[in-house]
């Protein structure tokens, strides 16, 4: 945190002079340990083991915020008798077919879940593979999930129930102990007794735990069971809807939580709706039916959605044609991107835009990246400066090993220099869902031009190449309501509407709240997490009231998703009564003379609910929830100890080794992986499972402080290039020992993909783990540079190889195995005959 | 009187015995003005790296920016600034940055120049062509996709909402899925 998000971390320091600890759980010791109290190396891939045992420290000392546990999470479900766990059937869980690698998720239900969910919408679910394709699985994980999860299922507070949650999870988790923990992460038990100990005792009524991570915790194959597994130890402890509590993923880039909830990915729509899919939903009603709850606040999503529609399409989106929604085009499975790369390679993908991206040197598995770009018809690059995914027909790594030349590349390249921050208006939402206005200090330079002005001329430049078509497959173009007001010297489309239109409009004009949307074409909203942004009509994001004026949790600083909310789930933070349950940690309760919710926050809840309101057998979205439930996106109102569907490769996590690994899995010697994981296996995506002594160390990528992801923002600025100038890995003097590295020397990492060289950095801040009688070394790689810009270098990345998480699609990064030798890497031809031969030692054939 | 206008006089002389206040003063730095006081403008703006969000201030005179520094006022950042933030001036000033359009022709060699008027509509003819080529209106059983899996767009996390916004509302009213970003990555 201290590394990559520098100026966050002084909150960590003001917390630690208060007197709280602080424990940095790594494999490379950073400016963070530094100012940890506890630093803990682990092996890259090994956190479900080290969380799972966390999570059975508690369970086997009951050591849970029992009053918390039972009224807000499912722990008092009962699960059906079809669902078995993986500690009984050696590595899966039930539901799984090994044909497809893939799981259905119907034994997985509460007790009696089948009789009180429609049979159609389950059917459907199935058909998908359950939660298998991306778009389900985050439907699902907001609470969406139709007819799957009962809203009211059986409960037994006693905990004792043996298919109770509570149980099940103790039975699942019971072989996590501290001993598994030295022999899969190589932490010994006194350090594990350690943070155990430390957790528990900075839990409950009077403390909370926070935890945060960053991609370390996604970028694996089985990277959101990891989030999963912090999930549960947080609501076990009743760290989750409380001040310093939660789980906080500290995103990298300055808008990248916005990308996702206004998202620019294949499986969503804004407010995380997801796409309709072809083979599943024919009309509106239909889909909402398969895909949203019914009970909690996805209960509302058909007025979501209309709302979007409505936006999007205006007065062509009428109740008579379904308002639009066959104007969506359908998916039909993964359409991520790096199945879009491999369409790149196989010919089918034929024109791109990479704007503000940089997947020659950001992406796994480089050079599939660029022989993608290679293949193309058209690419359209937007950027400060010439990126290596804009030259890459001038000086891929392929054109001097002659896989590639230039004058055979037949793409075309459109390169159109980008405005900065400071020369556009517009919003970007922060980690913590904080959206801060940005205003334009001065015109960009040149050609160069925002996104928001290419996308608009792009978008009217085409409506005016189609006007007068009659091909119905124009009409959801020809359709679209795109007449924003410009100003500027430069036709600039104006920031302020656009948002505008995300904030939404009723009959009496802009929104305030979600609440207002309607499904009969009465309101427009472009997102609806986002209504509320221009409440009265005022840009509230660029609210900028003084920090020292203002409450400690600052509300009248910019703008938090959903109606400035500053901690999700905040009804939490009382006791089931409405009570705060600590004065110390007091900050949203019942006030019963008011008959309202108050506190430091806005709440997270109806704002008159009773705590004492139970709701009626036939209530609906929010009214189905009782006034002690406050997790109102899910439809049972509870934190998901057990995730009953949503998840493409289990209800509970479970360790796997990463997709390579220089261990056999010590849990399940017969499943190695995650059995459900996305995978590619073709001969350009060679992946080297385990075993062996060819590619015998572990190595991770990172950031440093001084550079940002794929370099595009700071290779090129000479200040950061000087106090980052080379390409550099990180090893221990043990391994330096072993292999004959010399600090300040060069080194090449070999992978079944590629080598790169670094310079070597002999440091004790890489530490060798011993996993009982084993020692496992572990190598760093920072993965900013490329050939381009001022410091320059090879790009870790090529090392990787690509396999996925099957939930997010996200590419595992953060462990893999390689080889490391002295000196540098061969040149041309030699060094793909460098990467054969370890592929032949390794016995990997051609076919991956 | 020169010999006695010595710093290091006034330093042993003086009360500012470290040299580190009043001592180290010249006539030359007591003539000096910051750039950040001789600004035509201050605007208000947010770091473009990470996503912590600290609070800016972007000084500007005759048009350009002079200097960029922490917002004291921002209770997320408190004036605060990392080495990447504190360089961000460069982003926007840097003799680097390439600030006309760029074109590479198929298996050309070198990159040519294009007015911008002509690469947008250019551009907006190959989405045009490529997405005629590659509609597909359903799959083999006859569903409906209504959809071109012919172009594809990956874009930064640096992108702002609005810009993110009508990204994803032009893709989609074209029929392109393949739409993605950083944030899968």
């Amino acid at each position: 945190m201290a590394e990559c998000h520098p100026v966050g971390f002084q909150w960590v320091v003001e917390a630690k002079k208060r007197g709280a600890t602080v424990i940095h759980v790594d494999p490379r010791f950073t400016r963070t340990s530094a100012l940890a109290d506890l630093h803990v190396p682990l092996r890259a891939g090994s956190d479900i083991a080290f969380l799972g045992a966390l999570v059975n420290h508690v369970l086997t000392r009951e050591a849970d915020f029992r009053e918390y546990v039972v009224a807000y999470t499912n722990a008092a479900a009962i699960l059906s008798d079809e669902f078995v766990d993986t500690e009984d059937l050696a590595g899966v869980f039930s539901g799984y077919d090994p044909d497809t690698g893939s799981y259905s998720a119907t034994s997985w239900q509460y007790e009696g879940a089948s009789e009180a969910s429609a049979a159609g919408s389950r059917d459907q679910w199935d058909e998908a593979g359950v939660g298998h394709e991306a778009g389900r699985a985050e439907a699902a994980g907001s609470g969406g999930a139709a007819g799957a999860a009962s809203a009211r299922p059986e409960r037994d507070e006693t905990l004792t129930h043996p298919r109770c949650v509570y149980q099940v999870l103790k039975r699942h988790f019971a072989r996590y102990t501290p001993e598994l923990v030295e022999r899969v992460c190589g932490i010994d038990p006194r350090t594990f007794a350690r943070i155990a100990e430390a957790v528990v005792a900075n839990s409950g009524r009077d403390r909370t735990t926070a935890f945060v991570y960053s991609v370390g915790w996604t970028q694996h194959t089985v990277g959101a069971q990891y989030i999963r597994t912090a999930s549960i130890l947080q609501l076990l402890l009743g760290n989750i809807g409380r001040p310093g509590g939660g789980i906080m993923a500290l995103r990298g880039h300055a808008s990248i939580q916005g990308s996702t909830d206004i998202p620019t990915l294949f499986n969503l729509l804004p407010g995380y709706i997801p796409m309709p899919h072809a083979h599943q939903h024919e009309d509106l009603d239909a889909f909402v039916a398969a895909d949203a709850g019914r009970t909690g606040y996805w209960g509302h999503m058909r007025a979501y959605l209309v709302s979007l529609l409505k936006s999007w399409w205006g007065d062509a989106a009428r109740e008579d044609n379904d308002w639009c929604f066959g104007h969506l085009p359908r998916l039909t499975g993964d359409h991520g991107t790096y199945s879009t790369v491999m369409g790149q390679v196989d010919g089918s993908v034929k024109g791109y835009f990479l704007v503000g991206e940089n997947p020659a040197v950001g992406s796994a598995h480089g050079k599939l990246q660029r022989l993608g770009l290679a293949n193309l018809d058209w690419l359209v690059v937007r950027d400060f400066s010439l990126i290596e995914s804009a030259t890459f027909w001038q000086n891929a790594p392929e054109i001097e090993t002659g896989e590639l030349s230039t004058e055979t590349i037949g793409t075309e390249v459109f390169f159109l220099p980008a405005a900065s921050h400071v020369e556009k208006d517009g919003t970007f939402t922060n980690t913590q869902r904080l959206l801060q206005w940005h205003h334009k200090a001065i015109e960009p330079p040149g050609d160069a031009r925002s996104d928001l002005w290419f996308f608009y001329h792009l978008g009217r430049a085409i409506r005016r190449k189609l006007a007068g078509s009659t091909d119905p497959r124009d009409r959801p173009v020809l359709d679209l309501v795109w007449d924003y007001p410009t100003e500027g010297r430069y036709d600039d489309p104006s920031a302020e509407a656009v948002l505008a239109e995300i904030n939404g409009f009723g009959p009496d004009g802009p929104l305030s709240s979600y609440t207002q949307l309607r499904d009969d074409g009465s309101t427009r909203c472009g997102c609806w997490i986002y209504c509320g942004c221009r409440a009265d009509g005022v840009n509230q994001t660029a609210r900028r009231k003084p920090g020292h004026e203002q409450s400690w949790v600052a509300p009248e600083w910019g703008w938090a998703w959903p109606a400035n909310r500053r901690i999700l789930y905040n009804r939490a933070s009382a006791d089931p009564d409405g009570n705060p349950w600590s004065e110390r940690k007091r900050y949203v309760w019942w006030d019963a003379d008011e008959r309202r919710w108050t506190g430091a926050d806005v709440p997270d809840f109806e704002p008159t609910k009773d705590p004492a309101y139970r709701p009626p057998p036939d209530a609906t979205a929010e009214d189905a929830l009782a006034g002690v439930d406050p997790f109102i996106m899910q439809t049972d109102g509870k934190g998901w100890l057990f995730v009953p569907t949503g998840l493409a490769d289990g209800p509970l996590p479970t360790h796997y080794e990463p997709a390579e690994s220089v261990l056999r899995n010590p849990l399940y010697p017969t499943r190695q992986s995650n059995p459900v994981r996305q995978r590619y296996p073709r001969p350009d995506n060679p992946i080297h499972q385990f075993g062996g002594d060819v590619y015998p160390y572990v190595f991770t990528t990172y950031r440093l402080t001084e550079h940002h992801t794929a370099g595009g923002m700071s290779r090129t600025l000479p200040y950061l290039a000087e106090l980052q100038p080379e390409m550099f890995c990180e090893v221990s003097p043990a391994l330096a020992a072993e292999r004959g590295l010399t600090h300040g020397g060069w080194a090449t990492v070999v992978t079944p993909r590629t080598a790169i060289e670094a310079r070597v950095l002999v440091t004790a801040r890489i530490r060798p783990l011993r996993l009982g009688d084993t020692t496992v070394h572990q190598i760093g790689l920072p993965y900013h540079w490329g050939s381009n810009g001022i410091a320059t270098g090879d790009a870790a990345n090529d090392l990787l190889g690509i396999e996925l998480d099957p939930n997010v699609y996200i590419q595992e990064a953060k462990a893999a195995t390689c080889d490391i030798r002295p000196g540098r890497r061969p040149r041309g031809p030699e060094l793909l005959a460098l990467v054969r031969a370890y592929r032949r030692r390794a016995g990997i054939g051609e076919d991956g | 009187m020169t010999f006695l206008g010595w710093p290091v006089l006034r330093q042993l002389a003086g009360a500012d015995r470290l040299g580190r206040g009043a001592a180290a003063r010249s006539r030359r730095t007591d003539g000096l003005t910051a750039r950040t006081e001789t600004a035509d403008a201050v605007v208000r703006s947010v770091c473009p790296y990470c996503a912590v969000g600290c609070g800016q201030r972007v000084y500007v005179k005759d048009g350009a920016v002079t200097q960029i520094e922490g917002d004291p006022d921002s209770p997320v950042s408190r004036g605060r600034l990392c080495p990447k933030g504190s360089a961000s001036k460069q982003l926007v000033t840097n003799p680097d940055r390439v600030t006309t359009v760029r074109y590479r022709r198929p298996y050309g060699t070198e990159w040519e120049e294009l007015d911008l008027d002509t690469a947008m509509d250019m551009i907006a003819d190959r989405v045009l062509a490529t997405r005629r080529e590659t509609w597909q209106d359903t799959d083999s059983d006859g569903r409906v996709l209504n959809r071109t899996l012919g172009f594809a767009h990956l874009g930064g996390a640096t992108l702002d909402n609005e810009e993110n916004y009508l990204a994803k509302k032009l893709y989609t009213a074209l029929g392109a899925i393949q739409v993605e970003n950083q944030a899968r990555i």
